[in-house]
């Protein structure tokens, strides 16, 4: 046998939180990297929206339980349902609306307030592809991430830019959050691999629905397309 | 005249000759309120019933006692509402010029001091943030001009507005641009009050205005539309109670209780959509008209095994597992102790059909079903079957359950797929319901029959001529015209014969049933009964197809 063993693939599995104000593209942004789809006609969430995926990460199979939540006010009583238990949360602004930036950091001060456990936040200043209507400048952003200690990226679910990256690099923060802070409620596992091939790549079960839709109003679109030429 | 199949005694005798409780579709198995929607709304707008009685009927605290049967009453939420009456003057009046057809009735005004302990805090705000908020759900109808023709020639226009004469809602037309509109009307309203009676409604320009006060609410519909008074203000309620439903009336008597000016639509960020689309509804589907719940047509094994695999799944603290296809009812499970209200049900069909946000990702909302309770909130897990068109909702009163819930519904997955029946609900909702033909009346076009104790209603889908959108709403038209025919509380018929020059509607109405069928311009009606007297036999034939009359419980 040559080199050294590999070392045993270990299982992740991880709670992460979507906050930010309605309308900065959460339910996109999780839409564009769970189903590799994006949606103009997304529907507003309504309350909060479950989704679970699982990705291979540094040997570590890494399954994200992610409660994707609604950010209207009238649901803000129910937000520490879904961050009470979180090891992660996504914190979503639209680059295009300052107001949003302000109330992404509203997040932040009830995070630190209500949960006492380590958490790995991550700042995503969404719809990137929106340059030319740009209000909230990046320095700005990752100042302000610098000084709470969470990543930052830039994202746009409709162009997928930054998406992939910002998902990889929570889960390999998680990673090293479950190593460094054991108590920190992550659990770790020897990853069991005759599992392996079930539940890797495959198509998303609960987004058929909504890729059919989308199918859908490609289809709806060209057909306007063509009507709209003969009038 | 044609020779007519059926009983030879198919005479004008307008009395009915199915037994009482043997109706088609007929249960002592209620899962749903079986009331008369008129006298419950004539009762909610006129309550004139000892006070204990109105207790029980205003009565909340549904949820509390769930809570409290299943953690002993020392740990149960403080959840009390009282009710106290006011006595006005009866009197009728007129106010001049345009409003000639004022019509002012009695009331008595309806008050509710709530004793719930402060449970959700009134949040600050201020009114540039509700505009920031309200610009990611932009209507198109948003944009319309209100000095436009456009605009005035809507034929249904329902406004919200808070007793200060706040905006909230409107249906066309940006409301921020309606609040001397709104004014006028707040003013309308407070200005009748003030002499002890109530504004129901005016008949003024070929519209006719309706009002609805429910405090801290107003709600008005003007129309050009032939609805009766009636139809509207229960219309109305409908509105009321979807803004109940999500906000409870707990959260919105406290919030304009404590600030009067408070712009309540920042609470109500994202609602507009699910108003709209209840409007929508309201216009085309006969749910709302009859307040009752339509069911999907399926083979009684297959309802029965549906029902006892959701039955099996029962766990501490589920109140209700409701299961919904194609916007029919599939089958409903309940605690035993509790039934739903149809109206209640109607907020939950219009939930599903105004966002297809449930069809992404297993959901968890809170939501409140006014007749239910109007003080709290009940929590929904909502999720699409394995990707099909079935939709179930597991309805708690424990917020934190969601993870116990989606366990539940695994469970319930497996047994519905071990036995087929998902495929057999989408079977059901491919095949587009029954057809008229089946029932073999040569001369019946569509029909609607309502079974009044089981609060259900069936009818078959619509064919030519009435697939045209503008044929189907001339038709739901005749359909409201001989209800409110045969509902007059006047003078009410019990069987009604209208000729029109494309078709001829038959209304009956008894103590069990509500029938409308529609057949060709020439039947006399003569004719027609004698084919109701058969249809009715087809419905009672197919029965355990067409309605739900075991509904499971837990
Ligand atoms: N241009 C652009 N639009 C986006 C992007 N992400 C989301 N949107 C749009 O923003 C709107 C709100 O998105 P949604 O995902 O529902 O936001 P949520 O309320 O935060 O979940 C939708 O119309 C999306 O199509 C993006 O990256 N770029
Ligand atoms: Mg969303």
């Amino acid at each position: 046998m040559a080199g050294p063993p590999t070392p045993r693939m270990k299982a992740l599995e991880a709670k992460v939180v979507v906050l930010g104000k309605e309308g900065v593209g959460k339910t996109s942004l999780v839409v564009r990297y769970v189903g590799k789809i994006f949606s103009k006609n997304v529907s507003p969430t309504v309350g909060a929206s479950f989704f679970t995926f699982k990705m291979t990460v540094d040997n570590h199979r890494v399954k994200l339980m992610v409660w994707d939540t609604a950010g209207q006010e009238r649901f803000r009583s129910m937000a520490p349902m879904y961050y009470r238990k979180a090891n992660a949360a996504f914190l979503v602004y639209d680059i295009t609306q300052y107001s949003t930036f302000e109330n992404m950091k509203t997040w932040v001060d009830e995070l630190k307030t209500a949960t006492d456990t380590p958490m790995v936040l991550c700042v995503l200043g969404n719809k990137c592809d929106l340059k030319d209507q740009r209000k909230v400048q990046s320095d700005e952003a990752l100042m302000y991430a610098a000084s709470i200690g969470a990543l930052f990226f830039e994202t746009s679910a409709l162009t997928n830019e930054g998406v992939q990256e910002a998902f990889l690099r929570l889960s390999l923060a998680l990673i090293s959050l479950s190593k460094s802070a054991p108590n920190c409620g992550l659990i770790t596992k020897d990853y069991d691999a005759r599992r392996k091939s079930e539940d890797f790549l495959s198509f998303p079960p609960s987004l058929l629905l909504l890729r059919e839709q989308i199918k859908e109003e490609e289809e709806k679109e060209e057909e306007e397309k063509k009507v709209g030429r003969c009038c | 005249m044609a020779d007519s199949p059926g009983r030879p005694d198919g005479t004008d005798d307008e009395d009915q000759d199915v037994l009482i409780g043997e109706e088609p579709g007929a249960s002592v198995h209620p899962m749903l309120a079986t009331e008369d929607s008129y006298e419950e709304l004539d009762y909610d707008l006129n309550i004139e019933a000892p006070i204990t009685e109105q207790r029980e009927r205003l009565a909340s605290g549904t949820i509390a006692s769930i809570v409290e049967e299943h953690t002993g009453p020392a740990s149960a939420e403080e959840v009390g509402t009282e009710a106290t009456e006011l006595e006005n003057d009866v009197e009728r009046s007129s106010l001049e010029g345009d409003l000639s057809n004022l019509q002012i009735s009695e009331e008595v005004t309806q008050r509710r001091a709530d004793t719930v302990p402060d449970r959700q805090d009134v949040p600050n705000d201020t009114d540039e943030e509700v505009l920031q908020n309200r610009e990611a759900g932009q209507r198109e109808i948003k944009d319309e001009d209100i000095h436009s023709s456009v605009w005035r020639d809507h034929k249904k226009h329902v406004f919200i507005l808070s007793e200060a004469g706040k905006p909230i809602y409107s249906r066309y037309g940006n409301e921020d641009k309606l609040v001397s509109l709104m004014g006028v009307m707040q003013a309308l309203i407070s200005f009748v009050q003030d002499g002890k009676n109530n504004l129901r409604s005016i008949v003024a320009g070929g519209r006719t205005f309706v009002f609805l006060v429910r405090p801290p609410l107003i709600l008005v519909a003007v129309c050009r539309t032939h609805e009766s008074q009636q139809q509207l203000l229960l219309q109305l309620t409908y509105v009321y109670n979807q803004v109940l439903s999500v906000l409870t009336y707990s959260q919105l008597s406290r919030v304009l209780e404590t600030r009067k000016n408070y712009d309540l639509r920042r609470l109500l960020g994202g609602t507009e959509k699910f108003l709209d689309n209840l409007l929508n509804l309201i216009d085309q589907d006969p749910s709302f008209l009859l307040t009752a719940v339509r069911c999907l047509p399926l083979d009684s094994t297959v309802r029965d095994t549906i029902g006892h695999s959701i039955q099996s799944a029962k766990i501490k603290d589920l109140v209700f597992a409701i299961l919904i296809a194609d916007n029919q009812l599939v089958t409903l499970c309940r605690m035993k102790k509790y039934i739903l209200h149809p109206a209640d049900l109607h907020l939950v069909f219009n939930l599903l059909n105004a966002s297809t946000s449930f069809q992404a990702a297993d959901s968890w909302i809170p939501i409140c079903l006014p007749k239910f309770d109007s003080a709290g909130f009940l929590h929904a897990h909502i999720s699409y079957l394995d990707n099909s068109k079935a939709c179930l909702l597991l309805l708690t009163v424990d917020k934190m359950m969601f993870f116990e819930l989606a366990k539940c519904k695994e469970k319930i997955v497996e047994k519905l797929k071990k036995h087929h029946c998902i495929e057999a609900i989408n079977r059901a909702v491919a095949g587009g319901g029954y057809r008229c033909l089946e029932v073999g009346i040569s001369d019946l076009r569509h029909f609607i029959y309502k079974s009044k104790s089981t609060a259900q209603f069936t009818a078959p889908e619509l064919e030519a001529p009435y697939r045209e959108k503008e044929e189907r709403a001339r038709l739901f038209n005749m359909y409201q015209y001989v209800h409110q025919r045969v509902h007059n509380a006047a003078r009410p018929l019990k069987i009604m014969f209208h000729v029109g020059s494309r078709e001829a509607m038959l209304g009956w109405v008894t103590t069990g049933f509500e029938l409308y069928a529609v057949f060709g311009p020439l039947a006399t009606k003569q004719v027609a009964i004698l084919a109701v007297n058969k249809l009715l036999k087809w419905i009672k034939k197919e029965e355990y197809r067409l309605f739900i009359l075991d509904p499971p419980e837990f």
